[in-house]
């Protein structure tokens, strides 16, 4: 049984115990225990159950690698699935629940899949969801929505808060063990800005562990003057619990900062994003040591040798009493000298080399320890933790030939350098024979915009695994002057690959033999991709699911890749590795959202009179990042109600609508003019000051694309107005033609759109209320339609256009934006003997399709040329060329088959649904019904007290008086007849008074 | 709950900078020739400086003159003399090919005070605050808002914003800099 030892744990404060629970059992640990090493001093072998077989799982690791050891975190707002239990720093409370199981971690159904292990091999998947078709529906997707996934989704909103931030420097080291501090010290010492970040809540790494010494002191003494001196340096910036998330090109660097982990709701954000710009990345990021695959290694027990002498050295916990070891290296039998040292007992250290000559080996035995050179594990007992091994030779095909009970075992197949970030950006890898591992090629780098490296590995990220040479490698690279730190540790023999223990072992043990004991993929299913013709690593990783979910393969990658090489007979680095992808582990959806939530999730345009509107009903409607009111809602009103009643009043007494919204754009220059022929299809230079006039935009391709009134300021200069949505996309419009086509057009434009605060007061009163406030000349000779004057009405300094969208007597009042709601409520005040109402967008909506007029977005879509709306009378016939001009004279924007813009009036006085299609007769060549036309504008008028319609139909002008038939969602049709498409005032009469 | 709470005050100094709302400013967009004697007589009238180097900010008094591209200044006066500026470079510009135009309604204005102004920007635009120098002003984002900033004093730093978006701009300032969230923490 796995227990907290007596003595010793260099990273626990027995002082600090802390309590916690799993599955509802209340637990403890103490201060420094990561989640994995407080269950495993508790005893807490098995941890969960696999992803396909529901076999059970204990942890493997411990730090980021870990593939096992997942739980559910946190209770309410605050769970979250998925919690790596090794790198989950323990705190008081902590609720932690086990996953994937059911109805209990302990008696679980699904643990049955793992009896019918033969009936569900690599690419089962695949396989059975080929065929029928109907079974999707009905077996597979309710099953596989019940068992697929891990973990719970969380289903409460978030309780904690996220941030990102933005940081630059010189050089970003990336890990804190001895190399990433070397580097950094040296870096520092140089005056560069230096980022140091690690990933874990403590410096150096596995030195201390490892019992190197450095300088002459232990690695945990140099390491903690390393992190004084860096710390006094002011150019030099250390970050604990950071992860470098992702690399990517030029130089950015995503650091994942977990605050507030640790110590949930003490009001720290929980997760910063670092979003960093780095001159140079140095990867400090270590390497993980590979698992070994012997038939039953996924039991609970069965742990990494380095593991097993973290847990030990760092958190004083026994996996055992007595841990067997299985090596094919010499770095493994630290893992006994620490377990000896603890006081516990190693049964033997199982060696695949056939001699074991090297220095550690010498030590183990000399305590006493037996070896077993040209051994390995035949196959590990125990179900829900391991009772024994049964030993058989390492070259033969596995028969017993004896066995040792124990708790644990301990194995090590060697050690992969952690390349990912060297990866990100492109840095290519090299396969190392003698050390049997893929590391960078210092040859291949991710690199810069100038063509350099942007990455250096470091130290055993590099594929250095001797700490001297690692700390050398380090001081080097970060151009350290004088002498590197010296490192002594033992000298250690070479490593012999094994991918397979035993080498010959049969069908039954293969089997057995887990790769990716979180994805459940064992030795004999890659070996049967193999088979089925899977040569690639990228296929064989899709279809065995090898090195997916949460821990992205980091131990099984390798060991698979090997196994895949084997059975292809190709050497390991032709079959080459799978991409590595950023995040390096997962990282929170709250992280990346940061600040974005809640009220500042997206911006929100406010008009100057938006604050009167929130106080007065309004109904608010999402234009761009404008909210602008649909309608005001009096009392009980339902909101079409108020539409109605709005239109009423503008239609009988006097309206005002909040226009500020709409762009205005100031065109000035000697050239102005000839910019605005370009960019309307209408001539814009005849307009005489003073005046007024409609124009239509148009892309390169002849769609319109914007509409709106130009008034003509003075002789030089023009004003634009455009649409709400468009005022920012049109003045970069104009700008792009001007910088990049144009540029010697003397022009200069200015986005004036919020300078202004712009009221519509339209209606039969609209006069009376504005010669009410006084100061300027309104009437009909003095002030024509689409006039402009400048004045001061009622005190306030303004411009008035004298324009309409409602087709009622209207003025457009423009003052500075910090008059707008003084200007509104002087409106107000003085038009109460008027009627005065304040009218939204949908009023506006409804009026001026009872009058035909168009709307962008509406009547177009982005496929819609002015000719299909009878617009040509906007058009000039007379100018060489407008953008979209030439667009416009191509065969299919001249065809007579276009469907073109009419009014529809519907037979019944109903309102035909939005966005209906007109059917035509017969079906088309997908057995589709043939379509004539549709509808593009569609409400109830309530001027008229009927349905009304705008659409584009097929020769639809040509056919004035045809009924088509628009067909409904469920069955039947609505009838309706073409008209034209000015339902109301077609002589204009109403607006020019 | 962790919904930042707007400032409904202007004012917000409860985090580890203290952010304000400030008052009403006069703002001229001024587009020209920067490198013609007009445009530098002009500017020098209108402010009392000379014409900005790139991404230079020159300031005399409460009037300032800003770098705002290859063709374009931002005029900084007392809210009061706005339109008055407006008329005299106007004026001042008869016959070159120019743009003035009134921006004082259109934008907001907010300084980040405290030790911690440089990591409440450091949070919300892409900019290498740390090197930002003095007179240096820089156009960028805070979080999707576009804005202008520069050093305006010790420890203090001056954002522009658009108008509309003031309440938005209070909002993430306000966030960014909340109690126990200092990037570097003292």
């Amino acid at each position: 049984m796995s227990t907290r030892l007596s003595r010793g744990g260099r990273l626990i404060d027995r002082a600090k115990p802390l309590s916690f629970t799993f599955n509802g059992r209340r637990m403890q640990g103490y201060a420094g225990d990561t989640l994995a090493s407080a269950l495993l001093g508790q005893d807490r072998m098995m941890i969960g159950r696999s992803f396909k077989y529901h076999r059970p799982r204990g942890v493997i690791a411990s730090g980021a690698e870990e593939p096992n050891g997942l739980v559910g975190l946190g209770t309410g707002g605050r769970f979250e699935p998925n919690q790596r239990l090794t790198t989950t720093e323990l705190f008081e409370g902590a609720v932690t629940v086990s996953q994937n199981h059911w109805p209990s971690l302990d008696f679980d159904i699904g643990a049955l899949n793992d009896r019918f292990a033969r009936f569900l091999p690599a690419g089962f998947y695949y396989k059975t969801f080929m065929f029928p078709r109907f079974a999707w529906k009905h077996l597979f997707e309710p099953v596989i929505r019940r068992s697929a996934g891990l973990g719970r989704v969380p289903a409460d909103r978030d309780e904690d808060r996220y941030e990102h931030a933005y940081a630059f420097a010189d050089l970003v080291i990336v890990g804190g063990g001895i190399a990433g501090l070397a580097a950094a010290l040296a870096a520092g010492r140089q005056g560069k800005r230096v980022w140091l970040i690690e990933q874990g809540a403590h410096w150096g790494g596995r030195a201390p562990v490892d019992g190197i010494q450095i300088d002459g002191q232990t690695a945990e003494a140099w390491m903690k003057t390393a992190v004084q001196d860096l710390e006094a340096m002011a150019n030099v910036t250390l970050r604990l619990r950071t992860m470098a998330a992702g690399l990517y090109d030029h130089g950015y660097l995503l650091g994942y900062e977990r605050l507030a982990d640790h110590s949930p709701g003490d009001g720290r954000p929980r997760h910063r994003l670092w979003r960093i710009r780095a001159g140079h990345v140095m990867t400090a990021t270590g390497a993980i040591e590979r698992p070994l695959s012997f038939a039953g290694n996924d039991i609970p027990g069965v742990m990494l040798a380095s593991a097993v002498r973290d847990y030990v050295v760092n958190w004083a916990v026994s996996p055992g009493d007595r841990t067997v070891i299985v090596t094919n290296n010499d770095d493994a039998y630290r893992t006994a000298l620490a377990l000896l040292d603890a006081g516990l007992t190693v049964p033997a250290v199982i060696d695949a080399r056939a001699e074991v000559t090297g220095d550690l080996p010498a030590a183990v035995r000399a305590r006493g320890v037996r070896v077993l050179a040209g051994h390995g594990i035949a196959k590990v007992t125990g179900e829900k933790r391991v009772t024994g091994v049964s030993l058989c030779v390492q070259a033969g095909e596995g028969a017993e030939i004896e066995s040792l009970a124990c708790d644990a075992v301990a194995m090590s197949g060697g050690w992969s350098p952690v390349v990912h970030l060297w990866s990100h950006c492109g840095g290519k890898l090299i396969w190392d024979e003698g050390a049997a591992m893929f590391r960078p090629d210092p040859s291949r780098p991710a690199t810069g915009a100038d063509g350099a490296a942007m990455v250096t590995a470091i130290g055993s990220a590099n594929g250095i695994l001797d700490p001297h040479e690692a700390l050398a490698d380090a001081h080097r690279a970060a151009g350290g002057k004088g002498r590197a730190p010296g490192a002594a540790a033992e000298a250690e023999a070479p490593i012999l690959p094994v991918w397979i223990m035993p080498a010959a072992a049969g069908p039954a043990l293969r089997a057995k033999m887990w790769l990716d004991p979180q994805n459940d993929v064992k030795v004999s299913d890659v070996q049967l991709a193999a088979r089925e013709g899977y040569e690639s690593v990228e296929h064989t990783k899709r279809y065995t699911t090898l090195g997916m979910a949460t821990d992205q393969g980091k131990i099984s990658n390798i060991n698979g890749l090997a196994v895949l090489s084997e059975a292809l007979h190709k050497p390991i680095p032709e079959t080459g590795t799978t991409t590595f992808r950023p995040p390096y582990t997962p990282i929170s959806m709250g992280a990346i959202a940061g600040e974005a939530r809640g009220e500042i999730f997206q911006p929100l345009r406010r008009s100057p009179m938006h604050d009167w509107h929130d106080g007065h009903g309004a109904h608010w409607e999402p234009v761009g990042l404008w909210r602008r009111p649909y309608c005001y809602r009096r009392g009980g009103e339902a909101v079409l109600e108020a539409v109605h009643r709005e239109i009423r009043s503008v239609r009988t007494a006097v309206g005002l609508l909040d226009a500020s919204t709409l762009g205005k754009i100031l065109v000035k220059g000697p050239d102005a003019g000839r910019l605005l022929d370009m960019l309307y299809t209408g001539v814009m230079s005849s307009l005489p000051v003073g005046k007024c006039r409609y124009g239509l935009m148009c892309s390169e391709n002849g769609f319109l694309i914007d509409d709106g009134v130009v008034a003509r300021l003075s002789e030089d200069s023009w004003l634009c107005h455009t649409t709400t949505g468009g005022a920012e996309r049109i003045h970069g419009w104009m700008e792009d033609w001007l910088q990049c086509e144009w540029w010697d057009w003397k022009v200069h434009t200015a986005n004036l759109t919020e300078q202004f605060a712009q009221i519509a007061v339209a209606g039969p009163n609209a006069r009376k209320l504005l010669e009410k406030l006084g100061g300027m000349d309104l009437s009909r000779e003095a002030f024509p339609f689409m006039e402009w004057r400048d004045g001061t009405l009622g005190g306030f300094a303004a411009r008035l256009y004298r324009i309409s969208f409602s087709g009622e007597l209207s003025y457009e009042v423009a003052v500075p934006a910090s008059q707008g709601r003084a200007l509104w409520d002087a409106l107000l005040a003085a038009g109460g003997e008027f009627g005065v109402t304040p009218y939204g967008t949908e009023a506006m909506h409804i009026m001026r399709a009872e009058k035909g007029f168009i709307m962008i977005g509406d009547e177009t879509d982005g496929t819609v040329i002015p000719q299909d709306l009878n617009l040509g009378w906007a058009i000039s016939k007379k100018k060489a060329d407008y953008l979209g001009k030439r667009a416009q004279e191509r065969s299919h924007m001249v065809d007579p088959g276009r469907w073109k813009l009419v009014g529809l009036e519907t037979l019944d006085g109903g309102v035909i649904p939005d966005g209906a299609y007109a059917v035509a007769e017969g079906v088309n060549a997908n057995g589709q019904r043939n379509v004539q036309g549709r509808v593009t504008s569609t409400y109830f008028s309530p001027t008229l007290g009927r349905g009304i319609a705008m659409g584009l139909v097929r020769h639809g002008p040509d056919r004035l008086g045809e009924v088509i038939d628009f067909p409904l969602v469920g069955g039947g049709a609505v009838k309706a007849r073409i008209v034209d498409p000015v339902f109301y005032d077609k002589e204009g009469g109403r607006q020019n008074v | 709950m962790s919904d930042p709470v707007r400032a409904l005050s202007g004012v917000s100094d409860k985090g580890f900078a203290t952010v304000a709302m400030a008052g009403p400013r006069g703002m001229i967009t001024l587009r020209g020739d920067l490198a013609s004697a007009a445009v530098k007589k002009a500017v020098k009238a209108a402010t009392g400086t000379a014409v900005p180097a790139r991404r230079r900010i020159l300031a005399e008094g409460a009037r300032a003159a800003a770098w705002m591209s290859p063709d374009e200044l931002l005029i900084l006066v007392p809210f009061e003399t706005a339109a008055a500026t407006v008329a005299a470079l106007q004026a001042a510009l008869a016959g070159a090919h120019h743009l003035v135009a009134d921006v004082s309604d259109a934008r907001a204005t907010f300084t980040i005070r405290g030790a911690g102004a440089e990591q409440v920007l450091m949070k919300l635009c892409p900019v290498d605050v740390a090197t930002l120098a003095e007179g240096e002003i820089r156009r960028s984002r805070a979080a999707q808002a576009a804005c202008a900033f520069w050093r305006s004093a010790e420890d203090e730093f001056t954002l522009v914003a658009f108008r509309s978006l003031a309440d938005y701009v209070m909002a993430i300032l306000d966030n960014a800099a909340r109690p126990g969230s200092a990037l570097f923490p003292a």
